[in-house]
């Protein structure tokens, strides 16, 4: 196990640069997710950390040693890969200790780790089967047991659960978890699904556009964004944004809507009165209320624990969750009152955050 | 011609009963034999019945112009007394498989160049079909040329270089005709190897090459354990048309040395062909073609009992 340290590492493909200077530090043992929406540069990073890509500048570490020339087979990781790669020609044991066969380990040694991973992730009936007659779940665990096997320093996973049904998704989310919860080994996995990041991470790198938006425990990033793209990332169903002007007139601060909606806010942030800003706040935060905000229901969908209620404002949709149950229906005139501590400001020109 | 009964038929009336011959034209079974046939007419006209002659003369005494009598093994008993028989079926098999094997080998290294990304890649793949398009006899024609015992470009040049003193007899002398026509048969048939296993190569997702190369394996080892086992269901049916094509060659074998010089480079299509055709023995000539099937019946064996063997693509698929 060890330490990855990401330091400035920019990447480009002819003359297009992809990545602007990334930074990651990474602990031993820590479960980091990079997540963010297709071509953030996301599984670009991690195909340099694995060495499948060249690293145009920057040095990346593993332990103490920088391995940017490295080769990949040097670097003692091991990477599950989106569409799993598995060899089709080779039995799942073969599969699995393809890497030690290579290695020149001698049979009684393939075979002795070979079904150590496989107790571990449940594969001992289907060693002599080949991928072909696997379903997607089980190659997903085959895909991990050939990680496993090697035992490496870093496991590496490309979006590994995207083409898994719904369900088994959450069920090798978990796997996942409680695997890395087992063996302590140091994980970077990539995903554009942040419920993904969210439930399983350490620590999540939220990117965009070849950058690093903002890095963070999951918590910390749902509760306080650092900017406009990193709340309506994380958190399902995404945060409402609300374009207003900030007032403060001595006493209490608020922020007004262009149709004269007053948002309440706790303290008046460090910015000037009038200044234009995007007021965010989750659904949950928003509570039934006799002189909210008036809002009219669009949509209301009812999932047992809870009720998402579509409503608009003004010309606007906000999605709001309510755990309590109410007798509401499309058309119905109702009050919102957003919480006051929980809104989020953002700088309207910049996104970043204000409050 | 048929019509089909939908409503109940009104009280008094006769329903019809159909004849055998209306069932024979509206059952089911049937009705996919009536599609089949003109295919089915078409390949028994086209493929079996030349097959079928020629096997059956083959025990005639046929001659061009005069229909001859069933003499049962008499040409096969001449055939194993025949020296020339023989030394073409030493021929052919030396020509097709010192030509296949090159090929293959060479196809598959070409293959492997052509599958790697490089500048003007789809140029210099359509430039490797080009032996191929070329109509056999043109590049016969060509190669003749080539070969010529006074103007051949080759000698020409190795004696500029001042590696020979003496032009080099290659259509004239044995194991040089042989050498030459091998050769010529090689420039023609490696594009349709290459570009076959080309298209094999293409299937092999890239991600397998990243996940071997992960596991350690070095280049060649990527090809030992990931290329060539994927390839080979490829390369079964690559080789197995390479094969028969090589062992009935005749074009190129006619057009530069027709089978000499004395019979070295005679195969057994092309003595067939002078045999049944130019002499107008027409029964031996099928004899020698008939004589061929046993071994491209053989090639086919290996190659399809080698593909049955792939247990990996087979199974249920859980998709």
């Amino acid at each position: 196990m060890a330490s990855v340290q990401i330091h400035d590492v920019r990447k480009s493909f002819g003359g297009f640069e992809v990545l602007h200077g990334v930074s990651v530090p990474i602990e031993d043992g820590q479960f980091v997710v990079l997540v963010g929406p297709s071509g953030c540069g996301k599984s670009t990073l991690l195909r340099m950390l694995a060495g499948l890509e060249k690293i145009t500048s920057g040095t990346i570490s593993i332990g103490d040693r920088v391995v940017n020339d490295v080769q990949p087979k040097e670097r003692d990781i091991a990477m599950v890969f989106q569409n799993y790669a598995l060899y089709p020609h080779m039995t799942v044991a073969q599969n699995m200790g393809f890497s030690l066969k290579l290695r020149g380990a001698d049979k009684s040694e393939i075979d002795q780790k070979v079904n150590r991973a496989a107790d571990i992730l449940d594969l001992r009936r289907l060693l002599e089967r080949f991928p072909r007659q696997l379903s997607g779940g089980q190659r997903q665990r085959v895909a991990m047991g050939r990680a496993i096997v090697r035992d490496p320093q870093v496991f590496l996973f490309d979006e590994p659960l995207s083409n898994l049904d719904a369900k088994l998704r959450v069920a090798m989310r978990a796997e996942i978890k409680e695997l890395h919860q087992r063996l302590k080994t140091t994980t970077v996995y990539v995903t554009h699904d942040q419920i993904e990041a969210m439930t399983m991470a350490d620590k999540i790198v939220v990117m965009q556009d070849g950058i690093v938006e903002q890095m963070g425990a999951p918590l910390e990033l749902y509760d306080r964004p650092e900017n406009k793209f990193v709340a309506g990332f994380i958190g399902s169903p995404a945060m409402n944004f609300l374009e207003g002007t900030l007032k403060v007139n001595g006493g209490q601060p608020w922020v007004e809507t262009a149709n004269g909606a007053k948002l309440p806010i706790t303290a008046a942030p460090a910015a000037a009165n009038d200044k234009s800003v995007t007021y965010g706040i989750r659904p949950e935060h928003l509570e039934f209320a006799d002189d909210g905000i008036e809002a009219e229901v669009v949509v209301v969908e009812p999932m047992g624990s809870e009720t998402q209620v579509v409503a608009r404002i003004g010309t606007q949709d906000i999605i709001a969750i309510f755990r309590d149950r109410r007798p509401v229906a499309p058309g119905d005139k109702i009050h919102l009152r957003p919480r006051a501590n929980s809104a989020h400001l953002f700088d309207k020109e910049t996104g970043k955050r204000v409050n | 011609m048929t019509t089909i009964q939908t409503s109940m038929p009104e009280a008094g009336k006769v329903i019809p009963r159909s004849s055998a011959w209306d069932r024979l034209w509206i059952n089911r079974n049937w009705l996919a034999m009536w599609f089949m046939l003109p295919a089915a007419a078409f390949l028994i006209l086209f493929l079996a019945y030349p097959l079928f002659l020629g096997v059956w003369m083959s025990f005639t005494d046929d001659r061009i112009g005069r229909g001859g009598v069933f003499v049962g093994l008499e040409n096969y008993e001449w055939l194993r007394d025949d020296s020339i028989f023989w030394l073409s079926v030493f021929n052919t098999l030396l020509y097709t498989i010192v030509a296949s094997a090159i090929k293959f080998a060479v196809g598959l290294y070409l293959a492997l160049l052509l599958n790697r990304h490089m500048p003007f890649k789809a140029l210099i793949r359509a430039a490797v079909l080009i032996p191929f398009i070329v109509p056999t006899v043109l590049s016969a024609i060509a190669f003749w040329w080539i070969y010529d015992s006074q103007f051949s470009i080759i000698s020409w040049s190795l004696i500029k270089m001042g590696l020979i003193s003496h032009n080099i007899n290659f259509l004239g002398d044995s194991n040089w005709a042989r050498a030459s026509v091998i050769f010529a048969n090689i420039w023609r048939g490696v594009p349709f190897v290459a570009i076959t296993l080309l298209a094999g190569l293409q299937t092999v997702s890239p991600s397998l090459y990243e996940a071997a190369t992960l596991d350690g394996a070095t280049s060649w080892q990527r090809f030992r354990f990931i290329t060539y086992p994927l390839l080979t269901p490829i390369i079964a049916v690559v080789m197995t048309f390479s094969v028969l094509f090589t062992f009935t060659d005749f074009q190129l074998i006619w057009a530069l040395t027709r089978g000499g010089p004395v019979n070295a480079t005679h195969l057994m299509a092309t003595l067939s062909y002078q045999r049944g055709i130019l002499s107008g023995r027409l029964g031996e000539g099928a004899a020698i073609a008939t004589a061929m099937i046993p071994f491209l019946l053989a090639a086919i064996a290996i190659s399809w009992f080698g593909m049955q063997r792939r247990k990996w693509q087979q199974g249920t698929d859980n998709d």
